[in-house]
């Protein structure tokens, strides 16, 4: 299992890295956390992702890229099956989560959503106190214990505790931008998820923020899986393990589907890509 | 010169409202506020102008609010919860069900009185009784009621709502914890103004027998006479004792209902929230 | 610190049924029918009498007879003077409300200052929140008399005093659906007629009231049916005296003001009479429903233009 490094700085340490840097076949020796196989996300016959197949490794983060509307945010709702509370989507293929079907006929969404959980583009504190909002998830889940174990160590974890720990009761809407994401970070911690799925977490943050964010991402992938969408590509560079890109594609009437076009350890992405149209974009031709 | 004209006529079209609500605040505190006293909030009514008080009338109009908000709330913010949360827009019942609602809001009051009428008083059986005016003025205002609820929850950010189901909540858990708290002031506004145009109403009450000599503190299943009823009985008396009477009694009413739309909207301005 | 998830097996997702959740959507869509069994009251009880009605007098002589006489002896059964009544105080309702309602509405959306619109407008809210009864009152004690004052030469019970005074109390009605639509109209409209030179007479009348006009004519038919609907002023002021008369100095009756009469008083149920009450009901009914259709997609149309 890679270990949690500092991100490189200077390019010397960058070349270091990629040269003692795990290859793919490293990564595949983890434990399979998701297994995509041939899923099509469509909203009202119109396919939003075609086809996707991949395999997303525990206690990695594997980050998620593209260009807009290649259906990044459409792919990773399916993991904790947001995209069940769109009436007009519709899913084909098959997602298996430590080797169940997460759309199996008796599975509830409320477990899984219990055991995946995530984080927002835009932090989306509830208008509470910080407390309560910690504490939602325990609450509505009835978990057994102290609750207020349960929020310190939840915003610990965060890296928030210090700042909040004498103002718990002050509402979440006080805190700055960067603040609130961690609040929603320890938000989704506290009810003790499995992975942790991120929406672009730090996009409508200042770059000070952003980089505590990433700092906080390196620590939790050791006792976490974490699958990060983002549109930042040297965000992804820093932070993730595997990088899968998506790109669009045309549909055969015309229209528009994100596919997956290349996934793997994220440096060969970045410096070595196998298919054109991935080079395209790293190195900033397009998208 | 034209825009000049045109901006006087604008003006007087103003005018023409405030001066007409001045006119009849005027007329109303001049000839009914000698008559504000103990006797007419606490006697009971006669056929003497002088001996004659409001006391049942107020009461029932108090009791009928109260059975009025009982009754309007959990109705209307259940229907409103049904038709943002639960309901799947594109089926076609629930967009009958929209379409119905806003219709019934916009039905003459008298016909809810007819309604009144025909089922509660003589289909079921129920009488001329406060417990019918009040089931009568909560179908009346439910519609408004269910419109302002749906708007208070719908201004809530779906960014909250998605928030709670990724934790894991249930759809209830997510309505009730974090949807409602956040509506509650919309909601509450919108139930406080409907309170006060049902208190004002009178011919429905009209219809359902309200308009009865009721010498008694009114019960739920009792005969009664609401304050409008009595003020509108008081008019139709001769002489000018009752007309001042009227006026007395429009003063207590107009209270009521002004201090309830004030309260609705400072409600209003002190919780709305800048999403 | 230790990982609780990895420490904690990863059970099967069992599917705990929730038999709480069923519950409560079960009666919430209870909450929901209430609002359904009220419109199916209303006309189940709109119709069954009304149909025993026209069995018995030909809907013919009801729709085009100009007497009004039920009790009489021979009875007579022509609604026209209550059409008529209802008609001439919508009339003369509306001659006051649309013009000082658009124009409280201009003057509110394009000439007032904010500080000055956070006053007025309010201050309309308080005249549209005043009771029915109360404008009766007003129509009848203070209305009439000032009338025959200035020379006006009215009934004591007469349509004209009910129908200024119900003219004002739709003033609110007209006034803020019209701002609405008129505030509806982007400012980019205005910016490019002001930029033209247009003064604010002609931006108004030019540019935002056309823009906004189907806003504006729904607040009219609004109005008209909320005036056609409206039963304490002209019970009060108008008068229970159902002559034909297209003059509004004298005493009319409206269809509502009828219903009212007739149903507080103790009729025997099942009688020709009590039936009246639900034929003229149907027919107010029907008169309000289609003009609350007809503003409803007037509102939808200007919604959807600039929304």
């Amino acid at each position: 299992m890679p270990e949690a490094k500092a991100p490189p700085v200077t390019i010397a340490e960058m070349n270091v890295q990629i040269q003692s840097a795990p290859g793919m076949e490293d990564l595949r020796k983890n434990e399979v956390v998701f297994d995509v196989d041939d899923v099509t996300v469509s909203y009202e016959g119109d396919p939003a992702i075609s086809n996707v197949s991949l395999d997303v490794y525990k206690n990695l983060i594997t980050a998620i890229i593209g260009p807009s509307g290649c259906g990044k945010s459409t792919f990773i709702r399916c993991f904790n099956r947001m995209n069940d509370l769109i009436p007009s989507a519709e899913i084909d293929g098959h997602i298996e989560y430590h080797g169940e079907d997460l759309y199996g006929p008796k599975v509830d969404p409320v477990e899984v959503r219990q055991r995946i959980g995530m984080v927002f583009q835009k932090p989306n504190p509830f208008p509470k106190p910080i407390y309560d909002n910690v504490a939602f998830g325990p609450r509505v889940l009835n978990m057994p214990g102290s609750l207020d174990e349960r929020v310190q160590h939840a915003l610990e974890q965060a890296a928030l505790w210090d700042d909040v720990k004498d103002r718990l009761k002050r509402n979440a809407l006080s805190l700055s931008g960067g603040q609130q994401q961690r609040l929603c970070i320890a938000r989704a911690l506290a009810v003790e998820p499995d992975v942790i799925l991120m929406d672009e977490p730090a996009s409508a943050l200042d770059p000070i923020a952003t980089s505590r964010i990433e700092d906080l991402m390196h620590d939790l992938k050791r006792n976490y899986t974490i699958l990060i969408v983002t549109h930042n590509m040297q965000q992804a560079a820093r932070v993730a393990d595997a990088t899968a890109f998506f790109s669009v594609d045309r549909t055969e009437d015309g229209g528009r589907t994100g596919v997956l076009v290349e996934y793997d350890v994220t440096h060969k992405i970045f410096t070595n890509p196998s298919d054109k149209r991935t080079e395209d974009y790293v190195t900033g031709r397009f998208g | 010169m034209k825009a000049a004209v045109f901006r006087a006529f604008l003006l007087l079209s103003l005018a023409v409202g405030f001066v007409t609500l001045g006119a009849l605040l005027y007329d109303v505190f001049s000839k009914g506020l000698p008559l504000l006293d103990g006797r007419l909030l606490t006697g009971l009514p006669s056929s003497l102008a002088e001996e004659a008080g409001a006391r049942p009338a107020i009461f029932a109009t108090i009791e009928m609010g109260l059975l009025l908000i009982a009754f309007v709330v959990p109705i209307g913010v259940g229907t409103a919860i049904y038709l943002e949360e639960y309901a799947n827009k594109e089926r076609w019942y629930n967009r009958l069900l929209e379409v119905n609602i806003a219709n019934l809001a916009a039905v003459p009051s008298i016909v809810y009185g007819i309604l009144g009428l025909a089922f509660l008083v003589r289909g079921l059986g129920l009488g001329r009784v406060l417990l019918a005016g009040a089931m009568i003025l909560t179908l009346l205002v439910l519609p408004t009621v269910i419109i302002a609820a749906r708007e208070a929850i719908r201004a809530v950010p779906s960014s909250i709502r998605e928030g709670a189901y990724a934790l894991g909540a249930t759809r209830w858990q997510v309505v009730w914890r974090q949807v409602l708290p956040a509506a509650l002031p919309g909601i509450a506004t919108g139930a406080i103004l409907a309170l006060s145009r049902a208190l004002g109403e009178t011919a429905p009450l009209i219809m359902i027998g309200a308009l009865t000599y009721v010498p008694f503190n009114p019960t739920l299943l009792g005969e009664f006479t609401a304050l409008p009823v009595q003020i509108y009985d008081w008019i139709g008396q001769p002489g000018d004792d009752f007309r001042a009477l009227a006026a007395a009694g429009i003063i207590v009413l107009l209270g009521i209902v002004l201090t309830l739309n004030a309260v609705a909207i400072l409600l209003r301005n002190r919780y709305q929230k800048r999403w | 610190m230790a990982a609780p998830a990895a420490a904690r097996a990863i059970s099967l997702e069992r599917s705990r049924f929730r038999p709480g959740e069923l519950l409560i959507r079960l009666l919430l869509g209870l909450c929901a029918l209430v609002s359904v069994a009220t419109t199916i009251g209303i006309v189940v009880a709109l119709l069954q009498p009304a149909i025993d009605f026209f069995r018995e007098v030909s809907i013919v002589d009801y729709l085009t007879g100009r007497e009004w006489a039920p009790l009489f002896e021979p009875p007579h059964f022509g609604v026209q003077p209550l059409l008529v009544g209802t008609f001439v105080v919508t009339a003369v309702a509306c001659a006051v409300a649309i013009p000082c309602g658009l124009g409280s509405a201009i003057f509110l959306s394009e000439y007032a200052r904010p500080r000055v619109r956070g006053f007025l407008k309010p201050a309309l809210e308080i005249l549209a929140g005043i009771p029915t009864v109360v404008f009766g009152y007003f129509a009848l004690t203070f209305v009439t008399p000032l009338l025959r004052d200035i020379g006006i030469q009215v009934e004591i019970f007469n349509g004209l005093s009910a129908g200024l005074v119900m003219g004002v109390m739709l003033i609110p009605t007209v006034a803020s659906l019209s701002e609405d639509a008129m505030q509806g109209v982007p400012n980019a409209l205005r910016d490019g007629a002001y930029a033209l030179g247009s003064n604010k007479l002609q931006v108004a009348t030019r540019v935002v009231v056309p823009a906004a006009l189907s806003g504006i004519v729904a607040s009219f038919v609004l109005a008209i049916s909320r005036a056609v609907g409206e039963t304490m002023i002209v019970l009060i002021a108008a008068g229970q005296q159902p002559t034909f008369t297209w003059d509004p100095r004298n005493a009319v009756e409206t269809m509502t003001a009828f219903i009212a009469a007739t149903g507080n008083g103790d009729v025997p149920r099942g009688s020709i009479e009590y039936k009246t009450i639900f034929a003229v009901g149907l027919t107010l009914f029907v008169i309000t429903f289609v003009m609350n259709v007809i503003a409803t997609r007037l509102v939808r149309r200007y919604r959807e233009v600039y929304e």
